[in-house]
C-alpha cells in the first residue's frame, strides 16, 4: 500500500470533485482534508462534492473526517456534498452512531451536481 | 475448519489490513454485504483502538460454530495499558484520545456478542462474534 496515495481534486466551474476509490488509511485520509482545503482556498471553489461510491467501509474516523471537512468547509463559504453511499456503508455509520446529521448528501454523483449547482446558485457570485 | 488468520497492528495501514482480512474471511463464510460491512467497520474500529492505545497488538479471525449455526469471530488483543473502566468505555461518546467515543460501543452494535477482558499495566482482549443468518 503506497502511503503517500493522494486522492485526486477536480475542478469543474465553481465545483471542485473528489472520488474517493481506495481503502483510505488514517495518514492519507487526514491528507486529503489538508489538500481539499488548501484546494478550496486556491481555487475559491463555491462547493464541493465528495464521491463515496468505491468505499464499503467508512468507519467512524473517517466519518468523522468528512464531518469535519464539511464543517470546515463551510466556515470557509463552501458547501460540501457526500454522494454515493453505499447501502451497507449508511447502515453500518448508523449503527455506529455516526449519522452525518450536518452533511448534505445526494444518492449519487448525478443528484449531486443538481443539489450542489442549486446550492451555489444561492451563493452568487461572492462580489458585494 | 478453524482456520485463524491473524493480522498484526503496528501503523494505521495495518487497520485496512486487518478489516480486509476479516471482509474476506466473512464473505468465504457466506455473509451478506451489509454483514461483511457491519464485521469490518468493527474490526476497523478494534484495531484503531489498538493502534492508538496500545501501539501494537495482533487481530486475529476465525471461523465458529455453535448448535450448528456457523458465525465469525474476532480477537483483538494488545498488551497496552489496559482499560481501568470497561463501563465508562463502553458509554457513547466517552473518549480520552482524538476518537469519537464511539469506537467500542460502536463496534459492539455491529456485532452479536462482544466481550472485553482487561487488566491494568498486563493489556486488553477483545472477543466479539458475529453469526450467520
Amino acid at each position: 500500500m503506497d502511503s503517500s496515495l493522494r486522492i485526486p481534486i477536480l475542478k469543474i466551474g465553481d465545483i471542485l470533485i473528489a472520488s474517493i476509490q481506495v481503502a483510505l488509511h488514517d495518514a492519507s485520509a487526514v491528507q486529503f482534508k489538508d489538500d481539499l482545503l488548501q484546494k478550496i482556498h486556491d481555487t475559491r471553489a463555491k462547493g464541493v462534492i465528495i464521491d463515496l461510491t468505491a468505499l464499503d467501509v467508512v468507519d467512524s474516523f473517517i466519518g468523522r473526517l468528512i464531518a469535519d471537512i464539511a464543517a470546515m468547509a463551510g466556515l470557509m463559504g463552501t458547501r460540501v456534498v457526500l454522494t454515493g453511499l453505499q447501502p451497507a456503508v449508511a447502515i453500518t455509520l448508523v449503527e455506529l452512531g455516526l449519522e452525518l446529521p450536518r452533511v448534505l448528501t445526494a444518492l449519487n454523483l448525478e443528484k449531486g451536481l443538481s443539489v450542489m449547482q442549486r446550492l451555489t446558485a444561492e451563493i452568487g457570485d461572492g462580489s458585494v | 475448519m478453524a482456520q485463524s488468520k491473524t493480522a498484526v497492528i503496528r501503523s494505521d495501514l495495518d487497520i485496512v489490513i486487518a478489516r480486509t482480512m476479516a471482509r474476506d474471511t466473512a464473505r468465504a463464510l457466506g455473509f451478506g454485504a451489509i454483514d461483511q460491512a457491519r464485521i469490518a467497520t468493527a474490526v476497523s474500529e478494534l484495531a484503531r483502538n489498538i493502534f492508538l492505545y496500545a501501539g501494537t497488538g495482533n487481530v486475529t479471525v476465525r471461523e465458529v460454530e455453535k448448535l450448528g449455526r456457523k458465525g465469525i469471530e474476532i480477537v483483538c488483543e494488545d498488551q497496552g495499558p489496559g482499560i481501568p473502566n470497561i463501563d465508562l468505555v463502553m458509554q457513547d461518546g466517552y473518549s480520552t484520545s482524538r476518537g469519537m467515543g464511539m469506537g467500542l460501543p460502536g463496534a459492539r452494535r455491529l456485532m452479536d456478542e462482544f466481550v472485553i477482558r482487561s487488566q491494568e499495566g498486563v493489556g486488553t482482549t477483545i472477543t466479539c462474534r458475529k453469526w450467520r443468518n
